[in-house]
């Protein structure tokens, strides 16, 4: 029987979508602008950061509400608590990509263009279809697609240790600046913590459909 | 908030269509009520909550003087107006205002006549006797009701074959006929199942649309469901009234908090 409220839950569900885009959004754009010394676009990444921040508060807000107000269980007590934890995993990526665009800007505006980003440009590819793929996985609910976002987060991990190596010690010949090879450890760092909120939200997906 | 202030809870939050003025209520010597000070805005469905014996129901029965049947039931000071009409005035109709303000109780009671006749009784004692005119009414109040599709085949049979829940839809449907404006509703779950239970609270939030509801309920899962504002008594004094989201996720009075996380009651 379809009661006159779970209206609420398919709202919350198009707000956490809505969320998953914005996150995602920023994503590709605070790397695709350091990758292609695009400071416009670094910019507009900057822009999105609160704009997240309140739809994961008011993602918490109506979660509390409808726990409250609606005695919940089984599968839309799950849903709920997903709810919770995805908007969290995703405004933290929200968080990542901010992170990664003020760098950028640092870079950018010191030194005009980016010289050295080493598997940088590879890991971001794979990030940001994990990102896109853990979000289709929790539209679709897709155990299949999230099983594989959570397979690719150890390669991402594998060439952030290479970026750290090679952008720590520097390699012959390289004359960027230390502080800019600073900053990009730190983009790759962000860049791979990005993979983890994937493969979290990637997580709990398999959790909503699975219940374990 | 406190009830020891004249402070009237809920003004200027909709359209009231029940006033309560420093309304106090005694059983004999035993006071029920304390100076109640309260607005209850039309087309809502306001609960009322709090333990057993805190006066809600002694307080839902004073809106269509249900309470005049109790010999020593008395109002010491205040007034109930509804429509801006003080209700305990002289010259109030008691039969018109029950017609205005209809009651579903905790125990359905359809009289031992047929489906169709529950819903046509007050009809005819008001003097219709038209039969197109009573069975437009019948179907449209059981259809208000949620019943029309399950009852329409049998509309002659008793309304005491009817389930529990069907009952009390039918009580329901039976309070509509007359067309009231506030229907007071005293925990009519109590005695269904959860789906039957279901049914009455999809019920009446379809009926909010056109009718003002009062509802007494023990269940505060219920009271969050189906209310958009609440009121907690404890000890006849009205202790917090507000949105019913505000009131169940942050109280702002300790005794409503307790109460509604069950610490106490």
């Amino acid at each position: 029987m379809k009661r006159y409220f779970h209206h609420e839950l398919e709202d919350l569900r198009s707000k956490l979508i809505l969320i998953g885009e914005k996150a995602n959004n920023a994503a590709k754009l605070a790397i695709d602008g350091f990758l292609t010394n695009d400071l416009q676009k670094v910019e507009h990444a900057l822009t999105l950061d609160d704009e997240i921040d309140k739809m994961e508060a008011t993602i918490d807000q109506a979660s509390v509400r409808y726990i409250t107000l609606r005695s919940p269980v089984s599968s839309d007590v799950r849903f709920i608590l997903v709810a919770i934890k995805a908007s969290h995993d995703l405004e933290r990526a929200g968080d990542e990509a901010h992170s990664i665009a003020k760098r950028a800007r640092n870079i950018l505006v010191r030194d005009g263009q980016v010289e050295n980003a080493v598997s940088i440009e590879e890991m971001s590819d794979l990030t940001c279809k994990m990102l896109q793929d853990a979000i289709t996985a929790f539209i679709e609910e897709d155990v299949e697609l999230a099983q594989d976002v959570i397979s690719r987060d150890k390669e991402v991990d594998r060439l952030n240790k290479k970026n750290f190596k090679a952008l720590a010690t520097g390699s012959e010949g390289d004359t960027t600046e230390a502080s800019t090879r600073f900053e990009t450890i730190f983009i790759s760092k962000s860049i791979e913590r990005i993979a983890d909120h994937a493969k979290n939200l990637a997580e709990e997906t398999i959790y909503l459909l699975h219940g374990s | 908030m406190s009830t020891e202030s004249n402070k009237i809870a809920g003004e200027g939050t909709g359209t009231p269509i029940i006033k309560i003025r420093n309304f106090d209520f005694a059983y004999g010597d035993s006071q029920a009520l304390f100076n109640i000070n309260m607005d209850i805005n039309e087309k809502e469905v306001t609960a009322f909550i709090g333990p057993s014996g805190c006066g809600k129901s002694t307080f839902l029965r004073c809106f269509n003087r249900m309470n005049d049947l109790i010999d020593i039931a008395r109002i010491k000071t205040g007034e109930i107006q509804i429509s801006d009409v003080n209700i305990y005035d002289k010259e109030v109709d008691v039969i018109e205002l029950r017609k205005h303000v209809g009651m579903v109780f905790q125990k359905s009671n359809p009289f031992p006549k047929s489906i169709y006749d529950n819903i046509a009784y007050g009809l005819r004692i008001q003097g219709v006797k038209k039969k197109v005119e009573l069975d437009e009414v019948v179907e449209r109040c059981l259809r208000s009701a949620a019943l029309w599709d399950e009852v329409k085949d049998r509309l002659s049979e008793s309304a005491l074959g009817m389930s529990g829940g069907q009952q009390q839809r039918l009580c329901i449907a039976r309070a509509l006929a007359v067309q009231p404006k506030i229907l007071l509703m005293d925990e009519p779950c109590s005695a269904l199942d959860p789906i039957a239970t279901a049914k009455v609270e999809e019920l009446i939030h379809e009926l909010k649309k056109d009718y003002t509801i009062v509802i007494v309920t023990h269940s505060m899962q219920q009271a969050a469901r189906v209310s958009d504002r609440t009121a907690f008594f404890y000890l006849g004094k009205l202790i917090e009234y507000g949105q019913t989201d505000q009131i169940f996720m942050t109280p702002r009075d300790p005794q409503t908090e307790a109460y509604i996380s069950g610490r106490f009651g």
